[in-house]
């Protein structure tokens, strides 16, 4: 272990070695002619939709960074939080809201989502979430088959979601980059992208990928199979960074041209920006024993695990995690519907959260979306039942500020802190009660749900004129 | 071999407890009778049987006292399908009995000879509360997926209680699938099976005479629908689409004495009263709310409490279809009705109507007249809970299950105490037991 750790420090020193010194050529000459690969040529064209300055006071706020405001109040302004106390100043004009009773917390987000890939309906023609036509597709992207017409996305924000993070499926070994949306209907994927959210590129353990490929005959068909192919893939990519970083040296010194940058490889520029830091690791992994196999390839290749997802085996190497620092996105109780599921249990998110590493209730379904709320409840019911004492504020970093860490967007939304978006919601009930629902949800300070005006609850194209459209739901 | 007899030696150990008298006292009791609740409330359990129920009553002498002060009391929680003890890991063939791709027959296959008590499901939902489940296979190739069973979750004894309780249908997409691409060829399906059973039912030995050796129905696939066409046994027919659901209740008009029991039918409530004359029962989750298919496009939350609202009978289930659900989860299921009553335009349930979709409603579904509630008489299937029942941080303190006080440890509950110190010891975890 510490012999892999060093290898990775020493690859990670090598490549540090060749990066070009700062550029000191700026006052000489034309500046060198220097081929590059754009990092954002989808960009988001997500729009802000107006706010009015609100303030929600007598409410009790769960601020999603682990704080309890009771009472609380929250002053919403310029589409962010402007302050948040037990009061807060209310200017002259604004919307006031008395939430006596109700409960106010940071958006819920989702750190792995399908919705837009396998949307609603379910159907073979909109079934787009796994190229599963080779074990590495890390150039397909999954915003590139987002359906902007899911319902889904409409049930989502009513259950209280402000940010999702879709990721291609787990068919492949590599299965394409992922992005994070927001849950504003848009004509195109583009407008409810998050604007300046880095990319995922999703990874899977396991069972899928050897199954998949395996039934047809090919590599992988077994676990070693699996990381076999994954480290030739990331030598490849090792590979091609250190060709890139050649040739932009070169070229910045004006001893390349053009013509001698490397010829793109689509694959190739997801994986080159994890190594880069740029794109984030997001690996569905359920073993612990995987968990850990992958953790040592990382440190091989010199890239860092983000988070692994659904990880029901978790609870077996949380300590092991708090030390890698990396986060575990799970459910409270899914267990048993395929193998490597068998050994899950309902104290493993409290586990984890216990060891001091990060936990994340995520979904990975688009019924399951809609209440994480309430999988964080049964999995700090499990905790407390161990003697845990975890408190509900404590609960609400799983659902807001530690997703938003793992999509790293924590410093723009995850919780409610004067000068971050105001992605916020507005419950009738304690939200860790089965008999809560979101009254209103706003996101980016937008008022963009409320449950009691059907003028502000989106209908996606897909349902319009259907039967039961319309109804609350 | 050694490892038989040592299974079978297990199996010995675990002969069915004798029921001694037990008294819970002190308890908030929520009966499943009407809405009824009973504040300090005791509940007699004599010989397997609930004797008594009331606030304050004596405690007899020599009874086991479960003090369930502050906490709840309800009956056992029934889940009105399941796949419990038929599967254990869904995804690996070798535990997985509740379809079977590549056989000839379907109406006859039986789920009974592959219930398993050991399964691991059954412990880990009944530290749910969860105290009897309906068994139902799952349609692959065909229409008719065949006879499902009703068990007992208890920890010993034996626990089929039921076998050959209720023939399963399916209509609607997936019935059109295992048919052949067609609603149309799923109703021919259906119409045939009848029919042939008919034929059977008026002479079974001359069934074969003059039928075509392709014929589409096998002997015993008839006799098997043979008790479903004369209404002694009720026919689970799964349909989502209202059209569907209409159709589905027509088929009474050509078979009388048919028992429906409507399975899905996420869009019952676009035709609720229709349901509700035909007095079939619904099986349902209550959290389906996306159009994920073009037979659920009026999916709704609203569909519980507005079927209820009708007077349909509605009990909560688990079928195929339904993943990540787990019957251990139906009071959380239930709850969410309670609180889509408070959507502006929403229709929910009141906690006592939520209670009897997962106590009340599935014991009447399938005839069990001595389960699903609290009553003098009933088999002493009885929960209690440190807090409201319904509630997402709750969990049962006890199980009772024909007055048995049931263990409160299931593989889940080994790994977690085996996991939940990772400091180096003298020894791998893999020594603490």
């Amino acid at each position: 272990m510490r012999k892999i750790a060093l290898f990775g420090l020493v690859l990670l020193a090598g490549c540090a070695g060749k990066t070009p010194p700062p550029a000191t050529t700026a006052a000489a000459g034309p500046k060198p002619d220097v081929v590059s690969i754009p990092l954002d040529p989808y960009p988001s064209t997500y729009r802000v939709y107006p706010g009015v300055v609100t303030v929600i006071q007598n409410a009790t706020i769960y601020d999603g960074a682990g704080r309890k405001y009771a009472p609380g109040a929250v002053r919403i302004e310029n589409g962010k939080v402007a302050e948040i106390g037990a009061t807060v100043a209310v200017p002259a004009g604004a919307t006031v809201i008395d939430a006596a009773g109700k409960y106010v917390t940071a958006g819920v987000i989702d750190a792995h989502s399908h919705l837009g890939d396998y949307p609603s309906p379910g159907v073979e023609a909109l079934s787009d979430g796994n190229e599963a036509t080779s074990p590495a597709r890390p150039e397909v992207w999954a915003e590139h088959s987002v359906w902007p017409q899911d319902a889904g996305f409409a049930r989502a924000l009513a259950g209280g979601i402000t940010a999702f993070h879709v990721l291609p499926g787990s068919a492949n070994l590599f299965g394409g980059r992922g992005v994070t949306l927001k849950p504003v209907y848009g004509r195109t994927a583009q407008d409810m992208k998050f604007p300046g959210a880095p990319y995922s590129l999703k990874m899977a353990c396991g069972e899928n990928p050897k199954r998949v490929y395996g039934n047809r005959g090919q590599m992988p068909q077994t676990r070693m199979g699996n990381i076999a192919y994954d480290r030739q893939t990331w030598s490849d990519a090792v590979e091609y960074k250190r060709r890139w970083d050649d040739y932009t040296r070169r070229a910045k010194a004006g001893t390349a041209k053009p013509t001698d940058a490397p010829r793109r490889d689509i694959a190739k520029d997801t994986l080159m920006g994890v190594l880069n830091g740029e794109i984030l690791v997001q690996n569905h992994c359920y073993r612990a024993d995987e968990m850990a196999n992958v953790i040592a390839m990382s440190h091989e290749f010199g890239y860092k695990v983000t988070t692994f997802h659904h990880a029901v085996e978790s609870y077996k190497i949380a300590d092991l995690l708090a030390k890698e620092g990396i986060c575990s996105a799970m459910w409270a109780d899914w267990y048993g519907f395929k193998m490597e599921s068998y050994d899950g249990i309902r104290e493993n998110i409290a586990l984890v959260d216990h060891a001091g590493a990060c936990a994340i209730v995520h979904s990975d379904d688009a019924n399951g979306i809609q209440r994480l709320n309430q999988e964080a409840a049964k999995a700090m019911a499990a905790g407390n039942r161990m003697g845990f004492g975890i408190t509900p504020e404590h609960v609400w970093t799983w659902l807001s500020l530690n997703p938003a860490r793992a999509l790293g967007i924590d410093k723009q939304t995850g919780s409610l802190e004067p000068g971050k978006a105001a992605d916020v919601v507005l419950w009738n009930a304690n939200p860790l009660s089965v008999y809560a629902r979101p009254e209103r949800v706003w996101v980016d300070g937008a008022l963009i749900y409320d449950w009691a005006d059907p003028k502000r609850r989106p209908m996606a194209d897909f349902e319009l004129g259907q039967p039961g459209a319309g109804d609350p739901k | 071999m050694k490892r038989l007899a040592f299974l079978i030696a297990g199996l010995l150990a675990s002969a069915p407890t004798l029921a001694a008298t037990v008294a819970i006292t002190g308890g908030t009791v929520a009966t499943a009778v009407g809405d009824a609740v009973i504040a300090n409330g005791t509940v007699i359990i004599r010989d397997g049987r609930i004797a008594a129920v009331g606030a304050n009553l004596p405690v007899p002498a020599g009874a086991t006292v479960i003090d369930a002060t502050g906490k709840f009391v309800t009956p056992g929680l029934i889940t009105a399908m399941s796949t419990l003890g038929i599967v254990e890991v869904e995804g690996v063939r070798q535990t997985n009995d509740a379809s079977a791709r590549n056989t000839p027959f379907s109406a006859a296959i039986d789920v009974t000879p592959a219930i398993n008590p050991m399964s691991p499901p059954i412990a880990v939902n009944r530290l749910g509360g969860v105290t009897r489940a309906i068994v139902g296979p799952e349609a692959s190739t065909e229409i008719f997926g065949g006879q499902g069973a009703i068990i007992s979750l208890a920890a010993s004894g034996d626990i089929l209680m039921q076998g050959r309780a209720f023939q399963l249908i399916e209509m609607g997409e997936d019935g059109a699938r295992s048919a052949g691409g067609s609603r149309p060829a799923a109703w021919l399906n259906l119409r045939n099976g009848f029919a042939e059973a008919q034929r059977y039912a008026r002479n079974p030995a001359a069934f074969d005479s003059g039928r075509d050796k392709d014929s589409l129905i096998k002997r015993l696939d008839a006799a098997a629908l043979v008790a479903v066409v004369e209404g002694r046994v009720p026919a689970v027919i799964h349909a989502e689409r209202a059209s569907d659901i209409i159709g589905v209740l027509g088929l009474k008009q050509e078979f009388p004495k048919l028992r429906i029991i409507l399975i899905g039918a996420r869009e019952g409530w676009l035709v609720a009263d229709k349901i509700a004359a035909a007095k079939v029962p619904v099986i349902t989750l209550s959290l389906h709310d996306l159009p994920d298919s073009f037979e659920t496009l009026a999916s709704t939350r609203s569909n519980v409490g507005r079927l209820v609202a009708a007077g349909v009978t509605v009990g909560l289930g688990i079928f195929a279809g339904d993943s990540g659900a787990q019957p251990r989860n139906l009071p959380y299921f239930a709850g969410n009705s309670v609180a889509q009553a408070s959507v502006p335009g929403g229709v929910g349930l009141t906690r006592a109507q939520a209670l009897a979709t997962i106590t009340r409603a599935p014991a009447q579904i399938f005839s069990l007249t001595d389960l699903g509630t609290l009553e003098p008489g009933k088999r002493g299937d009885v929960v209690v809970w440190d807090g409201d029942p319904l509630e997402l941080t709750s969990a049962p303190t006890a199980v009772l299950i024909d007055g048995v006080p049931q263990p409160m440890t299931s593989r889940q509950t080994l790994l977690r105490d085996r996991y939940r110190d990772l400091t180096p010891g003298a020894l791998p975890l893999q020594y603490n037991k």
